[in-house]
């Protein structure tokens, strides 16, 4: 399974042609604590760059993009009563939806671990 | 994802101002950011949420030094004060505190502030990011023989909650004991060998302090408070869910010159002997509308659901536009999102069934009674 980053904070988990989507653990880190997740609905169909989910916290409303196109496979429906999971587990248990990718092509325009690293750190 | 909050405003020209604690901050892991001209810290690592509980539960040091600290003495000035504020000074013994409001000729609000008698003079807080105007708009109003003095190296410290009492009072020495101040009333004390002026007020709804002390003795005395198991920094995220839990308005989102204080519900203000003497900024349109009441109000929203509606959302009443929220946010006590609005005078009583816009989406929600949160004052 590879993962891949985007430059809005959201990641990537590719397993066969389904993607598992979630904000980084730095981006969570910036919008402090998280008070609800809205997910996408389940088999709508999205094309990258779209506002699909919204992230709040005490802070700010925080659109999340997806990263890839395709459709909506999966949400992760124990964020209704715990969006906190965002905050303690952001790149695992914080997931936020899967996708069933239309253009598997669409991953190599991201980023891995190492230069996502190295462009937060310059951020 | 979107609107991550950036830590530094780099666009803003004005290098942001440093106050006496900023070393101390930055040495307890606050995340600072600017906010009226100075670096303040928003959170430490415990972040809003816990921040906001611990103030609730037990008592959070809060840093407010960026506010205005100003102290006018001179002949007549009582008088010359109550030209400019809707106060009753006559009623104001030394050693009281009171709320009041600074207004323009319209009785528009330029600044709530916090006024007390100390020694021969007035002692004011106004809010950091109108202090400038205030001191201007006073310098300018006030006769020649009124001196005010801007206490800036004068730093403000607030202990709030309900074990403030238990961590403060081992710590002071007057000539009175600390538990003889009740809320709204002041007094001089030493604080850890330091002269202090200690008001029982705050900004949180709960039991508390708030501390004036020389600038350079802050981070001492700031370390001895929190000593005390029960005492954690708290940062100005959650003195902004604490105030809006206590639905206390926020100068320049809930008060402005565009708002007045009976629009705002801030009646209290004017006080009893003003209201029948006028002679204050825009006493006629505020004593007519003491009588006709306002087309809108300020009223407490409760939101359904758990996401927030933020300042200058639009607030309806079935397909009718009502109004606009002027603070939102989620409230950690109640564990759902609340707001303050401006609704037209019709949907503004409890019960009534509003929904709020948040980007497109309507959020469910109704009108309830202020404060959120019950007040807990030591009285």
């Amino acid at each position: 399974m590879s993962r891949y980053f985007t430059k809005d904070h959201e990641w990537i988990d590719i397993d066969g042609d389904v993607g598992t989507v979630g904000i980084t653990d730095y981006a969570q880190g910036q919008l402090g604590d998280i008070t609800f997740v809205e997910v996408p609905g389940m088999g709508s169909t999205v094309a990258k760059g779209d506002a699909i989910s919204v992230v709040d916290s005490v802070k700010a409303a925080s659109d999340v993009y997806s990263p890839v196109s395709g459709t909506v496979a999966d949400v992760n429906r124990a964020l209704e009563a715990q969006p906190e999971l965002v905050n303690s587990d952001a790149e695992l248990g914080g997931w936020l939806f899967r996708i069933a990718l239309s253009d598997p092509g669409e991953l190599d325009a991201l980023m891995d671990r190492a230069v996502y690293d190295a462009y937060i750190a310059g951020l | 994802m979107s609107d991550i909050p950036v830590d530094d405003d780099l666009d803003d020209a004005a290098e942001p101002l440093i106050l006496p604690l900023d070393s101390w901050h930055r040495a307890r892991g606050a995340r600072m950011v600017e906010f009226a001209g100075y670096q303040m810290p928003v959170q430490y690592a415990d972040g809003i949420i816990a921040e906001h509980q611990w103030t609730r539960e037990h008592a959070g040091l809060f840093d407010v030094s960026h506010m205005g600290q100003l102290y006018l003495s001179g002949e007549d000035m009582d008088s010359a004060v109550e030209a400019l504020l809707p106060i009753d000074l006559a009623t104001l013994n030394p050693g009281q505190v009171r709320y009041s409001l600074l207004l323009d000729e319209n009785g528009g609000i330029l600044d709530d502030l916090m006024i007390s008698r100390w020694e021969s003079g007035l002692y004011l807080v106004v809010n950091g990011a109108t202090k400038w105007d205030d001191i201007g708009h006073l310098r300018e109003h006030l006769p020649d023989e009124i001196t005010l003095n801007h206490l800036d190296e004068t730093a403000l410290l607030a202990l709030q909650g309900p074990m403030a009492f238990a961590a403060l009072e081992p710590l002071v020495s007057g000539d009175m004991p600390l538990s003889a101040l009740t809320f709204m009333r002041a007094a001089a004390f030493k604080l850890g060998g330091v002269d202090a002026w200690i008001s029982r007020s705050g900004y949180t709804g709960e039991d508390g302090f708030e501390i004036s002390l020389p600038g350079e003795d802050a981070a001492r005395i700031a370390d001895l408070l929190c000593a005390h198991p029960e005492v954690k920094p708290v940062g100005l995220g959650a003195r902004d869910s604490l105030r809006l839990e206590a639905g206390l308005p926020l100068y320049g989102h809930d008060l402005s010159p565009e708002t007045s204080p009976v629009e705002a519900g801030l009646t209290f203000a004017i006080n009893k002997r003003r209201r029948a003497e006028g002679g204050f900024p825009g006493a006629g349109r505020i004593v007519g509308e003491l009588a006709d009441g306002t087309d809108r109000k300020m009223v407490g929203v409760a939101l359904e659901g758990r996401m927030s509606a933020r300042e200058g959302a639009e607030v309806f009443a079935g397909a009718q536009a009502v109004g606009t929220v002027t603070s939102g946010g989620f409230s950690p006590s109640l564990n759902h999102p609340i707001a303050m609005a401006y609704v037209n005078a019709e949907s503004a009583a409890p019960g009534t069934v509003l929904e709020l816009d948040n980007r497109g989406r309507r959020l469910a929600a109704r009108v309830v009674p202020m404060p959120f949160v019950p007040h807990r004052y030591f009285r």
